[in-house]
């Protein structure tokens, strides 16, 4: 038994009073919070809210146009809970996890209402591989077995909060996720599904520090603004600046071995062309297909309203199921403004007292349970996984001072700020590398040390000062005009354009730029540094500023980007600019 | 049908009934008033003690003598082929003194979202012949692309030249145009129309005019009837579908009159919390699905109060379409027609619809390299201002003249000039043969020696 049925003496049978949108009233109705409930004769799949006096308050997740009062209402008795077994990769679901395709099967390309669809094909057969044998002892957690899902396995584990036992009996062979394959002592039989409210977060036996980059191929992002696995990381920005692409980016390219991504609140277009994308997509480290490690959920802004309240944590439930498993799990939530949102409408049709701009007075609380969630974690089982959030924020007006921004910035360790002014002028991705910023640069720092090289914290902590230099520079540009600048600065303006548009920008849509390793990254990192070496030697031994900024052989240098064998190119430029500032120095 | 004389409470466009049997929840309402004129509401609450209703058209004459009828059903539009070519109020009902639409279907006006599972990605080219539109911001079919413009700029003209000048190269499937007016002046009504029937377009039209002296709550209606048309011409007719909503403003107004009525706590602006979602059930009816043959392409126009792009309007507008087109005071001034400002607008699919296939290969990098440029040189206009042009160097003096020629040559245009694709690239590579050629970084060389009018074939070496 799974998830808590609750006392069966109650009355599980109540009528509706009221019905306000997807807020409706039932009385003489026996119900208890976050209990999932039947609405109206349609039997429309709804959730207890609040509990006031003799009513009972229901959000509904589906339309409820031409419900009426009087219309009864059912209590399953049951939490909101998700499916979990083998069959969620590769699929997409509504916020509710019920399968898309199955919607479309079941009911034609438009979404209608009171048909439910569970989360796991039961008719499907999976080739079950035992990994215990009679006699074993197995707690809570313990994997018991395996199934190939896609190119991932599956490990088939015994639910979180079971106590366990010595193993019976277990098969393998070919079974459904609701056929045994495992009998313990105590008569507990276990299959490869299991349930889980999705409000609740799954146990696990500790939580770490992260302390490995989850490498995204995103030079800005790998480069300055590292996240950890297990991490946690927001990305606000106005309209159009850059949340979705640099999600989608994540979710293609990131080093995660399972990709979560909930399009929360957002369009439906978007949702399509992950579809039609990532089948196509190879994984760059495994060379597997991309679609078959990822789990899509969309419930996108016109979809009912309280599914898209239940959508962010149908998603990180999943997530820390396949942590569980003791995989490292990437979760992107687009965007969480709409689920917050979401929450706002909920309750101000429940007449709460509104908090800052009409959120409720927990908004704050649910969005740190949320990130929460998230951690590098010794699972029960005792393997280690990880769940790393990445949540898109869409401020009202691109302001960073409203509520949910805000409320976001407190917890998350890392915060990349999208900038309409780079967007504008095609500067992508167009995170603003002043603003933001990542708490787990000291704690990477070992990893890039050994795994990149001993010199790229260096070269970082350079680029950056460059950056800000530039920064300082710009405004004095703005009053005198760039001519008047001291002839040093003006190399430094130099380098820095170089760094923002070699190595900052990168195009999403370029075949080859559109994922950068970390040797890439440092080896052109490397070769702007060199110049500005090279520049500084000039600079001394005479060179003039325009000879050095007009010299030839670095124009070359953003063609790297798009090669994909690009060492030769690039150790052919160092080459000539070596030779090319060899000759300036002795010419001066 | 039983009638209810228990109306308690009227405000604004709210009237509360009470004592009745059991309602259902966004049912019809029909309010006959003394004299026996019947207006249309919606039940936005119901309980077993009241039921409040919206109507969509002026309250006056409703009182308490008046019958409330409720209809069992939530709204409907009846459709029908025969609707190409007509003219219709904002609430539906023929006003072209034609006859009554001989409904071959009764369809629910708020339209059930598109599962996106059975959505198709959009990626079939619309030549607008608008270079700032084709080049840079590049429309295809299904997609939501609004113009975000504000008063007295010519944003009508700009629907007008894409309603007139949009095709897709080398198709001959039927299209329609559907628009839909929602409180604007019987002037820019007029305008419409007479460009319409000038070009012959209206006999492949369906129009909604709710004009500015029409009941600004039926506004709320104008949209959704439109659109259940336009997915009707589309999925269940095979059409391409064009559909011009204008004026978005005036709709979101009207939604902000009836959440005060309601008593509700106002989120920005005083605009409801819950705009975002009301507005996404409006933008998202647009697309394709796979399987079936027609589109839905949608062009909203909404009027930027105070030509404030962050104002709650063009702001959730914003965040739900796939892009903006900004149309700009400044440019507007200048002279320079469309007055589009490429640096704020966006094509969000336009990466779908261009390249090798659609458009040309060398497209999506001309266009970063124009706005690069562009952007740049218009940064500097505001440096010269201070310091003057000669405080500048060589480099920004060329960005500096580059934003002046994107303007004058790249942006402005003729109303019934149309250029062709290859045309707007062309010149696109032509002005940025102004700057160095070692600045395009943006562009490959491959691209460059193939297109670019120094290098590419049978180009004079200098
Ligand atoms: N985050 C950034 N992204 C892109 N370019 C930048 C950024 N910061 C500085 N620059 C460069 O410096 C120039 C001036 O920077 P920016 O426009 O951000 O300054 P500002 O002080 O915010 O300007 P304003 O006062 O007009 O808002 C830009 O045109 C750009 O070339
Ligand atoms: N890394 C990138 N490379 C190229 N183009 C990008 C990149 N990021 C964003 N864009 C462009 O910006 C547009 C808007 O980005 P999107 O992620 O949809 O914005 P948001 O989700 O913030 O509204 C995209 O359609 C694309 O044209
Ligand atoms: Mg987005
Ligand atoms: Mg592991």
């Amino acid at each position: 038994m799974e998830v808590k049925e609750k006392d069966s003496k109650i009355d599980k049978l109540g009528v509706l009073k009221r019905i306000s949108g997807p807020v409706v009233t039932a009385v003489n109705f026996d119900a208890h919070m976050y209990d999932v409930v039947k609405v109206g004769n349609e039997a429309l799949m709804g959730e207890v809210i609040k509990i006031q006096g003799e009513e009972t308050i229901i959000q509904v997740y589906e339309d409820t146009s031409g419900i009426r009062p009087g219309e009864p209402v059912v209590n399953t008795g049951l939490s909101l809970a998700v499916e979990l077994g083998p069959g969620l990769l590769t699929n997409i679901y509504d916020g509710i996890q019920r399968p898309l395709s199955v919607l479309v099967d079941k009911m034609g390309n438009f979404i209608e209402r009171g048909v439910s669809a569970p989360g796991l094909p039961h008719d499907k057969k999976w080739e079950f591989k035992p990994l215990v044998k009679e006699g074993d002892k197995v707690i809570g957690g313990s994997i018991i077995g395996e199934v190939q899902e896609t190119n991932i396995v599956h490990k088939v584990m015994v639910p979180p909060n079971q106590k366990g036992g010595t193993v019976k009996s277990i098969k393998s062979g070919s079974f459904t996720v609701d056929d045994v394959v495992c009998v313990l002592e105590d008569g507990t039989s276990l299959t490869m599904m299991q349930r889980w409210p999705v409000r609740v977060p799954r146990p696990v036996k500790e939580k770490l520090n992260p302390e490995i980059p989850l490498i995204t191929g995103q030079r800005i992002l790998d480069g300055l603004f590292p996240i950890a696995k297990g991490g946690t990381a927001a990305i606000p920005g106005p309209f159009g600046s850059g949340k979705t692409v640099t999600q989608q980016q994540l979710a293609k390219w990131s080093d995660a071995e399972i990709v979560v991504y909930i399009g929360c609140g957002e369009r439906g277009n978007e949702m399509t062309e992950v579809l039609t994308e990532f089948p196509a997509l190879v994984d760059p480290k495994t060379g597997k297909p991309l679609m078959e490690r990822t789990v899509l959920i969309a419930n996108t802004s016109n979809m009912p309203v309280a599914a898209r309240e239940a959508s962010v944590y149908t998603g990180i439930t999943i997530a820390e199921y396949y942590r569980d498993m003791g995989y490292d799990v990437s979760l992107m939530a687009d965007s969480t403004s709409r689920w917050a949102e979401a929450m706002r409408e909920i309750s101000s049709r429940l007449e709460e007292m509104p908090g800052e701009e009409g959120y409720p007075a927990y908004l704050a609380a649910r969005l740190s349970e949320f990130y929460e969630r998230a951690g590098l974690v010794i699972t029960l089982a005792g393997g280690n996984g990880s769940v790393s959030v990445i949540g898109a924020v869409s401020p009202p007006g691109g302001d960073f001072s409203e509520p949910v921004t805000q409320n976001t910035l407190r917890i998350v360790k890392v915060f990349w700020a999208l900038d309409a002014k780079l967007s504008q002028r095609r500067h992508f991705p167009a995170i603003n590398w002043l603003n933001s910023d990542s708490l787990y640069l000291d704690t990477l720092h070992d990893w890039y040390d050994r795994e990149v090289s001993p010199e790229w914290n260096t070269l970082r902590s350079w680029a950056m000062e460059v950056l800000q230099k530039e920064a300082e520079l710009q405004e004095i540009v703005q009053l005198v005009g760039s001519d008047a600048l001291p002839e040093t600065e003006q190399i430094t303006i130099e380098v820095a354009r170089m760094i923002r548009e070699i190595f900052l920008q990168q195009n999403a849509y370029d075949e080859v730029d559109t994922f950068c390793d970390m040797k890439k990254q440092y080896d052109i990192m490397k070769s702007i540094k060199l110049f500005a070496d090279l520049s500084a030697t000039a600079q001394a031994a005479g060179v003039t500023p325009s000879q050095i900024i007009g010299s030839k052989a670095k124009n070359e240098l953003p063609q790297i980007k798009f090669i994909k064998d690009y060492k030769p190119e690039l150790e052919k430029i160092a080459k000539e600019m070596d030779e090319e500032f060899n000759a300036l120095r002795a010419a001066a | 049908m039983k009638e209810y004389r228990t109306i308690s409470k009227i405000a604004g466009p709210l009237v509360f009934v009470e004592k009745t049997e059991p309602i259902g929840y966004g049912e019809l309402v029909n309010i006959v008033t003394f004299d026996g004129t019947i207006k249309r509401g919606q039940v936005l609450d119901t309980s077993d003690n009241l039921v409040v209703v919206q109507v969509f058209e002026t309250t006056a004459g409703i009182g308490r003598d008046s019958g409330v009828r409720f209809t069992g059903e939530t709204i409907k539009m009846p459709v029908g082929k025969e609707m190409l070519g007509r003219i219709l109020s904002g609430g539906g009902k023929p006003i072209d003194g034609g006859p009554e639409i001989v409904p071959e279907k009764r369809l629910d006006i708020t339209g059930a979202a598109i599962n996106p599972y059975a959505r198709a990605s959009p990626n079939e080219f619309i030549q607008t012949g608008i270079s700032t539109i084709d080049g840079t911001n590049t429309l295809v079919r299904g997609q939501k692309l609004p113009i975000f413009s504000a008063a007295g700029l010519p944003h009508n003209n700009i629907a007008l030249q894409i309603a007139r000048q949009s095709k897709v190269i080398g198709s001959t499937e039927p299209f329609a145009v559907v628009f839909a007016a929602m409180g604007i002046t019987k002037e820019e009504a007029n305008h419409f129309m007479k460009d319409f029937e000038r070009t012959g377009a209206l006999e492949r039209a369906v129009v909604f005019l709710n004009l500015a002296d029409d009941p600004a709550v039926e506004r709320i209606i104008t949209p959704r009837l439109a659109l259940t048309t336009a997915e009707y011409l589309a999925f269940e007719l095979g059409m391409h579908v064009l559909v011009i909503l204008t004026d978005m403003t005036n709709y979101c107004e009207a939604l902000r009159q009836i959440g005060a009525a309601r008593e509700e706590v106002p989120g920005r602006r005083g605009y409801p919390g819950y705009m975002y979602t009301d507005l996404a059930s409006i933008y998202e009816r647009a697309g394709i699905i796979k399987g079936l043959k027609g589109s839905v392409t949608q062009i909203p126009i909404l009027t930027m109060p105070g030509d404030d792009i962050t104002h709650p309007i063009p702001d959730l507008t914003g965040y739900i379409t796939e892009g903006q087109i900004v149309v700009s005071r400044e440019l507007h001034r200048k002279g320079i027609y469309p007055p589009i400002n490429v640096l704020p607008s966006l094509s969000r699919l336009m990466n779908l619809g261009i390249g090798k296939g659609h458009t040309r290969e060398d497209h999506k990098k001309v266009s970063d390299q124009m706005y690069a440029g562009y952007a740049e040189g218009n940064d500097l206009r505001g440096l010269v201002a201070i310091v003057g042009k000669d405080a500048l160097s060589e480099r920004d003096r060329m960005l500096l003249e580059f934003a002046d020629l994107f303007e004058q040559r790249f942006v402005k245009q003729g109303y019934d000039e149309d250029r062709t694709i290859v045309d707007t690239l062309d010149l696109g590579w032509d002005l940025l043969s102004t700057l160095p050629v070692e600045q395009l970084t943006r562009i490959d060389r491959d691209l460059i020696s193939k297109y670019h009018p120094k290098f590419k074939a049978g180009a004079t070496k200098e």
